[in-house]
């Protein structure tokens, strides 16, 4: 299908993105704008600092911790230690969906909880108020579990919220109080809050309670934030097929559910930017493989579920998977069929996350649609060119400050669910077993990759391109929509979804087709602007007295 | 219930907040800016502000809101964010050439003692800023009052650095907007056409975050107020400051420094509040109040009078910004209703004071609390002790009137989840009768909704 798009030189975008900027600003980006090739990847500079005032999507530290892995959680209260606006606009605004079992159960997800810092706190110190806020939480609540988070300030004054999680944790005995020390300036983008966070989770909840979980075919879904209902309809679909989601990290899920997640056998990554280093964290101490999936596309999905049907080397639940991929495929097959035509052929650019940009490339494909362009706003380089560039990776200052927490196997738990020669085999079989093979090697030849790309990129990119539509965040949507170009928002799904599974891939599919077909696009020039404004003419009809 | 776990009963905390009503400083100093025209605001900070604050303006107009970042990291935590911002300056005249580049800071940058009088003027001092353009800040710590701060000190900023004194006075007036919507801001100024005055209103966010579609992005929308307005602010006969805690520190920065007078006024929304707003425009500038307006006026008190009987007595919570509720306030009392609960988590003595005395005198049973703890928890909690009849607040409070189920308006900042607000003005007396529209409507659709079926009635 891409035989039909006209693809511009991309050696020559690359230098008319980069042309405007000062030369020492000319010289980093360029690195960070690679020409594509699947079969040699190129090296894509990722992960490093933004340039200042250049206009970047990019978000922080806390936002990674907070706002993407914990706040899912529904019986964790999140208490945000520091001024009032972190707290503030982070809630609600990610749009993770959650599902009490009851009417009794905990949610805190529609609370916002903040100290509110106030000048005092931050000439004095605000330890003595975080613990205030604290008590006042435990009192009011009675939670499972309370979460510090520190932003900005709190690490600039010596604040110690591990100290004071500490001592409260021991002061209630039934609460299980911990922080995370995400001020917003750690790192280089969000990426660091999600590593903080998969340490903290991993440090504070995992492995908590012992109990055998129950069921044949247990797995943790990673990285999975149920952001429009997603991990819902995963839920289904692994319900339907037999499989037992023993935690969820962390959409839809539940403190209890967490503490037991190593009681699985396998952890299933959807993104692999934010939740990586859980995967590795729990194969090091537990013993329990990680293998890379996408739920997102329908193909993805049957594919993944054959992946995760190998895995376990059931011949009954293989059947079961295959009996629901069979089910659920002429649904997907008569919508697809019925939108193709005119979807087909058009061509989409992706900036955003540190996985969507890759996972919903197959969504456009399954539209017949070409992505020209793509990148991450905060991933690293392995989630570009594969995990194998990991040991070629630098560590510079900015991650060096990032705790890499050494792990051992658990002297008592650790329990390889595959030896060592059965994970070769099923890797053997195309089971991205501990391992990612990145974005780049799907892309097309000659597609551009541009990672943290900037405001004034992105209006180049569209004035050269002409994408059919273009998907990225709530920053951009207006901006591009005024260029008269339809912007998928693939951190909201502009308050649709879900996306993920069959069901998912059926209203993406719907949702696509509206917006690159609505009629509204053809509306925006007034009829005066076309038809010369002013300059008179004849009416189309006159109606003469015989 | 999406909000089980408010209690009725009510706890004095000292620590936690829980659903604030108010958010920081930044935000409202960016906001500020972006009613400058050519202006781009830059955030002093780690970038998560600069994204938290775009998205949310963002969503709240679903127009483009354009701001950069100093992008700080551990290392200018640590040693200061000069170069950071020294650096972002090269590049943004570089690739947006803005005229202004408005700078406000962030906790960040203050904690650390960034001193952004200092930096901006080495960044003059070191030829950075273009011949012609300008680099303005305001100091917005996040620990201190609220986005209604943020926007107050922007704008405090912006009149301090633009504003000259030439000498010679221009037959003209100041209007300081307090925060408004652009559609506000628009009306405004119709207003004061159809009075017959030349304003120099600032901020105006009209034409820049209701802007038309047209098939082109404008990196610079044609409104907001110009340099060159800015500047002769200094040379007008007067000022009306709308807001005590938004707009009056402007004026009172612009009596320091160009010796002009000042008068200070609620923002008119409400009849009563837009009364004393016609009256000081014909009283400071000796107009007439053309008979348009006196129609505006009588249209705004026939429907008051013609369906007060679904207004009486009703009870009424409501959240907000300290110059938004004041005013709205005194119109709901206008309007035979009664304010129940009132919370803002905006400080303000002026504003506490003004708002007790209202009260005071026309509703002493109200419960009302502004500054820290006094938070939409709260507000629930006293919802649950004494029903109400309709909620008046942000996007937020959807939560609480799907959990109480009662009619809700959205007034304030954010909306996240409805438009109009860009569009459709709540000051003067056509924004008024807007707003009485709603509520009449909420609460008529209310009784429609509940009526038995023999007590459904097709006039009402």
């Amino acid at each position: 299908m891409e035989a039909n798009i006209i693809i511009p030189d991309p050696a020559q975008v690359r230098e008319e993105l980069i042309q405007k900027y000062p030369a020492k600003v000319a010289k980093k980006r360029a690195k960070s704008i690679v020409i594509n090739d699947p079969e040699i990847i190129p090296e894509v500079q990722a992960n490093v600092r933004t340039v200042p005032g250049i206009i970047t999507q990019r978000g922080c530290s806390y936002a990674g911790c907070k706002g993407v892995v914990l706040g899912p959680t529904r019986d964790i209260v999140n208490i945000v230690h520091g001024p009032i606006g972190c707290s503030f606009y982070a809630w609600l605004t990610r749009r993770n969906q959650t599902k009490p079992e009851t009417l009794m159960d905990a949610n805190y997800i529609p609370y916002c909880f903040s100290t509110d810092m106030q000048e005092e706190n931050i000439v004095f110190g605000g330890e003595k108020k975080l613990k205030i806020a604290i008590q006042e939480a435990y009192d009011l609540f009675h939670p499972k579990s309370i979460a510090i988070f520190s932003t900005c300030p709190v690490g600039l004054i010596g604040d110690d919220v591990h100290a004071a999680s500490r001592e409260m944790k021991e002061k209630f005995g039934d609460c299980n109080v911990f922080g995370f020390s995400c001020e917003g300036y750690r790192g280089v983008s969000q990426s660091a809050g999600h590593h903080i966070a998969n340490n903290g989770v991993f440090k504070h909840m995992v492995g908590r309670d012992n109990t055998p979980s129950e069921g044949k075919f247990k797995l943790n879904l990673l990285g999975e934030y149920n952001i429009g209902g997603d991990a819902f309809e995963i839920e289904r679909i692994f319900e339907k097929v037999g499989i037992t989601l023993v935690a969820s990290f962390s959409g839809n899920s539940t403190v209890a559910a967490i503490e037991n997640s190593h009681t699985a056998d396998l952890n299933v990554i959807l993104c692999h930017r934010s939740i990586n280093y859980m995967g590795d964290m729990m194969e090091t101490k537990y013993g329990i493989p990680w293998m890379k999936v996408n739920f997102v596309g329908a193909e993805s999905t049957a594919k993944s579920l054959r992946k995760i049907g190998e895995y376990f080397g059931d011949e009954e639940l293989k059947a079961r998977i295959e009996a629901v991929i069979a089910e659920e495929a002429p649904k997907v097959k008569a919508v697809i069929e019925e939108i193709l035509p005119r979807t087909k052929g058009k061509t989409a650019m992706l900036f955003v996350g540190g996985s969507r940009a890759h996972h919903y490339q197959d969504l456009f494909a399954e539209l017949g649609m070409t992505t020209v362009a793509a990148g991450y706003e905060f991933a690293h380089r392995d989630d570009y060119e594969g995990r194998d560039v990991l040991p070629k990776i630098k560590v510079d200052a900015d991650s060096k400050n990032i705790e890499e927490l050494k792990i051992v196997a658990d002297p008592e738990l650790y329990n390889p669910r595959k030896t060592e020669a059965e994970l070769e085999a099923l890797k053997e079989k195309g089971l991205e077993i501990n391992g990612y093979e990145g974005m780049m090697k799907q892309m097309t030849k000659k597609s551009l990759i541009v990672d943290d790309l900037s405001h004034y990129e992105s209006e180049k990119l569209i004035e050269i391109y002409k994408p059919d539509i273009f998907c990225a965040g709530i920053k951009e949507k207006y901006v591009v929509q005024k260029m008269g170009i339809p912007l998928k928002q693939l951190h909201s799904y502009d308050y649709g979804g879900p996306y993920t599974g069959f069901e998912g891939a059926v209203n993406f599919y719907k949702d696509i087709d509206r917006m690159v077909n609505n009629p509204v696009w053809k509306l925006i020039k007034a009829p005066w602007e076309t038809a010369g404004n002013g300059k008179g003419g004849e009416l189309a009809a006159s109606y003469v007295t015989q | 219930m999406l909000l089980r776990h408010t209690s009725k009963e009510v706890k004095v905390r000292e620590g936690l907040t829980i659903n604030p009503a108010k958010t920081c400083q930044p935000i409202g100093a960016m906001y500020a800016a972006l009613g400058i025209h050519g202006c781009l605001p830059h955030s002093h900070g780690s970038q998560g502000c600069c994204s938290y604050h775009r998205s949310t303006l963002t969503r709240h107009y679903k127009e483009p809101v354009m701001a950069a970042t100093s992008s700080f990291t551990e290392g200018a935590s640590v040693f200061g964010g000069q170069a950071n911002l020294l650096a972002a300056i090269d590049t943004i005249f570089a690739v947006y050439d803005p005229d202004i580049i408005a700078v406000h800071s962030t906790c960040l940058s203050e904690t650390i003692g960034d001193d952004l009088q200092q930096i901006t003027k080495k960044a003059s001092d070191d030829g950075k800023i273009p011949e012609g353009k300008y680099v303005i800040y305001a100091s917005t710590p996040s620990f201190v009052g609220s986005h209604v701060t943020g926007y107050s000190n922007m704008v405090a900023g912006i009149a301090t650095q633009f504003a000259e004194s030439t000498g010679v006075k221009k037959n003209q007036f100041n209007i300081i907007a307090g925060w408004m919507e652009p559609s506000d801001m628009r009306e405004i100024k119709r207003l004061a056409k159809v009075m017959g005055i030349n304003i120099v209103l600032f901020p105006d966010t009209s034409d820049v975050l209701d802007a038309p579609q047209t098939g082109k992005h404008v990196f610079y929308p044609k409104g907001g107020t110009t340099v060159d307005e800015l500047k002769s602010s200094g040379d007008s006969l007067a000022s009306l400051a709308l807001g005590s805690i938004s707009a009056e520190p402007a004026a009172i920065s612009l009596e320091k420094k160009c010796k002009v007078p000042f008068e200070t006024l609620d923002i008119p929304i409400g009849l009563t509040a837009t009364d004393r707003f016609i009256m000081a425009i014909s009283k400071v500038a000796g107009v007439t109040v053309p008979d348009e307006i006196t129609a505006d006026r009588g249209r705004l008190v026939d429907v008051m009078c013609d369906m007060e009987q679904y207004l009486h007595g009703k009870r009424v919570a409501l959240f907000g910004d300290p110059d938004q509720i004041l005013p709205l306030t005194e119109f709901l009392l206008d309007l035979s209703m009664k304010p129940l609960h009132i919370v803002s988590g905006t400080p303000g003595q002026k504003f506490e004071k003004q708002m007790r005395q209202l009260l005071d005198e026309r509703s002493p049973e109200t419960n009302f609390k502004s500054g820290l703890q006094a938070d939409m928890f709260l507000l629930h909690q006293w919802m649950k002790n004494e029903p109400v009849d309709l909620l008046i607040g942000n996007t937020y409070g959807k939560y609480m009137a799907r959990d109480e189920d009662i009619p809700f308006i959205r007034f304030g900042f954010p909306i996240l989840d409805r438009i109009g607000h860009s569009y459709f003005p709540n000051v003067g007396y056509g924004g008024s009768l807007r707003l009485l529209e709603k509520i009449l409507n909420v609460i008529m659709d209310r009784q429609d909704r509940d009526a038995l079926e023999e007590k459904f009635e097709l006039v009402m």
